[in-house]
């Protein structure tokens, strides 16, 4: 027999706060923010923000899931970690924020074209084939990610860069022809591959 | 004064705040020995440098007469001023402290009447308004200042305008031979009422206290409204003497904070709401105050003063920690930018003055204290390992006046049970 108070405990149950704490890297500590503003004020970027960290954390709480993944404010950041200096309370926003991100990717639900997490994916998808990263693809990845014709006129427009690098060798050539790589590819892919599948199980991702 | 001889059964009580004079009086009042030893020139602490207290509004010259009143009359106290405690041994019921007199190079022979200040030449910073004003190197601490004694400052002891002083004084109480003296005492029991000192702002950086001549701390603001005061009892702000009128407090200025003080000072709530008042009594209705805070924490009965200054027109409240205060160069208004929590709005508020709501440090952080005393992770005195020596006032806790006071006398009755008990013990080893 349930009880009024264990069915009101199930109706208002705050479950995206707790899945937000099961799944989001930090998630634990956004019941600790006070609101008291000090992060969404210290902020660099904080006018151009959809929502500042404070209200993001208000907005768990508050149980508006779609509204916090679907939101570009995570992507914003820049890591210059002044709120998590300025913190009264000593919250990782920074990482809370990162987290977030990277769960509303996880779950399809990040903004479409968002730049901070094209470049991410770029990043990623760059790092994994080899261990290392090939800075020489991950450039052009980068000059080509909007179309062929954008991306001569990017290359042409940083050919300079590009030959000034080359020159004091921190650029080379030849990467273009698979690149290097660390010493057990297939080891650190199937690393990668494991952690994936733990995190997946852990969190109910597919 | 009747000098009392320190044996096992007496008390010492460190600091003569509002917290050690009260807790010297109700054992001294219960027929007990005690020993008042106070650091600084003159009994009374931060509560005489406060313009009013809240709720009522009233001076604290008040308190403090009765306390002093109480004091001329009863032998049993003995006030020792300009002396620290250095060292404390021993135990429970036993203990032998070490104390350090530093010279105040005026004898008892003093009768305040000044001369020696108007012959001197050398000014200090003036403690009594926090420096925010200069008085000359030999003063008296401030009206109230018991003892009744002028006070010397080191600095001018060995130069012409010491001589000057001596030479000034009618009644030969001037006595610059003077030196630090160390004496060692029995006492049963130590009450350490070494209370408060306010935060130091400057540590807060985005506030800017050290750079912005227009951001002050609460205390200095108590001795702006003061009359005696720098400025008279006029809201006059630093950067250009003129008169604000639209002025801002910043709550949780260093409390709450991990990256400052970790507890909740718990005055600065109800000190920045009756100094809304300060600025309805100097400006009218002309005045306005604005409070930032996290949450207003008028503690219990106190509801009702928040809630009347709620009513107050001339004051309002943002639900906001301030992020940072710039500087609007032309004028000197200090500029407040943050996010309003009810709504999250973006704010860059300009202030004619602000005033940062400091919290409440004790004042033997960084001092090196016995090993038998227990603090908590802020510093506050708990009290002692062998329970002999007990904290009072705002040294165990962030209290007001009357909370204080009350903590004093419960100290006190503390103490008492260890000399009643070492008094049983004497009696019955002889």
């Amino acid at each position: 027999m349930t009880t009024a108070n264990q069915s009101a405990g199930a109706k208002y149950k705050n479950s995206f706060l707790k899945e937000v704490e099961a799944n989001v890297e930090d998630g634990q500590w956004v019941k600790m923010c006070m609101q008291c503003g000090v992060c969404a004020g210290s902020c660099p970027l904080g006018p151009a923000w959809e929502h500042s960290p404070q209200k993001i954390f208000m907005m768990i709480r508050a149980g508006k899931r779609e509204e916090v993944l679907k939101s570009d404010s995570m992507w914003m950041c820049t890591s210059c970690y002044n709120c998590i200096v300025r913190c009264p309370r000593k919250l990782p926003i920074t990482h809370i924020m990162h987290g977030l991100a990277n769960y509303a990717h996880r779950l399809g639900l990040a903004p479409q074209g968002q730049p901070t997490r094209e470049i991410a994916k770029l990043f990623w998808d760059n790092l994994v084939k080899t261990g290392r990263v090939n800075e020489l693809k991950f450039s052009l990845a980068m000059y080509f990610k909007d179309g062929f014709g954008q991306g001569v006129k990017n290359a042409m427009a940083m050919q300079s860069v590009g030959l000034g690098l080359v020159k004091a060798k921190r650029l080379n050539p030849m990467e273009i022809l698979g690149g290097h790589s660390c010493k057990d590819k297939s080891g650190i892919q199937k690393m990668i591959a494991k952690a994936r599948e733990i995190e997946d199980r852990r969190k109910g991702l597919a | 004064m009747t000098a009392s001889i320190a044996t096992n059964q007496t008390i010492l009580v460190v600091g003569g705040g509002i917290a050690g004079m009260t807790a010297a009086l109700e054992a001294a009042e219960c027929g007990k020995q005690v020993i008042l030893a106070e650091k600084t020139p003159t009994l009374g602490g931060r509560t005489s440098l406060l313009y009013r207290y809240f709720p009522k509004m009233c001076h604290p010259t008040c308190g403090l007469e009765i306390n002093l009143k109480r004091l001329r009359g009863n032998p049993n106290v003995r006030v020792m001023t300009l002396t620290e405690v250095a060292a404390v041994s021993g135990t429970r019921g036993d203990y032998t402290v070490t104390l350090k007199i530093k010279p105040r190079y005026v004898n008892e022979s003093c009768t305040a009447c000044g001369d020696c200040g108007k012959a001197v030449s050398a000014e200090i910073a003036n403690p009594a308004n926090y420096g925010l004003d200069k008085i000359k190197a030999a003063y008296l601490p401030h009206g109230m200042a018991y003892p009744q004694r002028y006070v010397i400052d080191p600095s001018i002891a060995g130069t012409p305008d010491g001589e000057a002083a001596k030479a000034a004084c009618k009644f030969g109480a001037v006595d610059l031979g003077m030196q630090e003296e160390t004496v060692e005492l029995k006492v049963g029991s130590v009450v350490w009422a070494t209370g408060w000192r306010p935060y130091d702002a400057a540590k807060i950086q985005p506030y800017g206290y050290d750079r912005i001549p227009n951001v002050i701390t609460s205390l200095e603001f108590e001795r702006l409204a003061d009359v005696r005061g720098p400025t008279g009892g006029k809201l006059l702000r630093p950067s250009d003497g003129k008169e604000a009128k639209n002025i801002a407090f910043i709550q949780c200025a260093g409390s709450r904070d991990e990256n400052h003080l970790r507890h909740c000072s718990r005055i600065c709530c109800m000190a920045s709401l009756k100094q809304t008042q300060y600025v309805r009594e100097a400006c009218g209705d002309e005045g306005k105050s604005t409070v930032y805070y996290i949450d207003i924490r008028a503690i219990d009965r106190f509801e009702d003063f928040y809630a009347n200054v709620y009513k107050d027109p001339t004051v309002s409240f943002v639900k906001s920690k301030v992020a940072r205060i710039a500087v609007n160069e032309a004028n000197g208004n200090p500029i407040l930018h943050g996010v309003n929590t009810e709504g999250y709005q973006r704010y860059a508020t300009e202030h004619d003055l602000v005033v940062l709501a400091v919290g409440m440090e004790p004042e033997v952080t960084g001092v090196k204290l016995p090993d038998d005393l227990v603090l908590d992770s802020s510093n506050f005195i708990e009290g002692s390992k062998s329970g002999g020596m007990f904290g009072a006032g705002s040294a165990a806790s962030p209290l007001d006046v009357n909370r204080a006071v009350q903590s004093a006398t419960a100290a006190s009755l503390k103490a008492i049970q260890v000399i009643h008990k070492t008094a049983s013990t004497e009696a019955s080893a002889s």
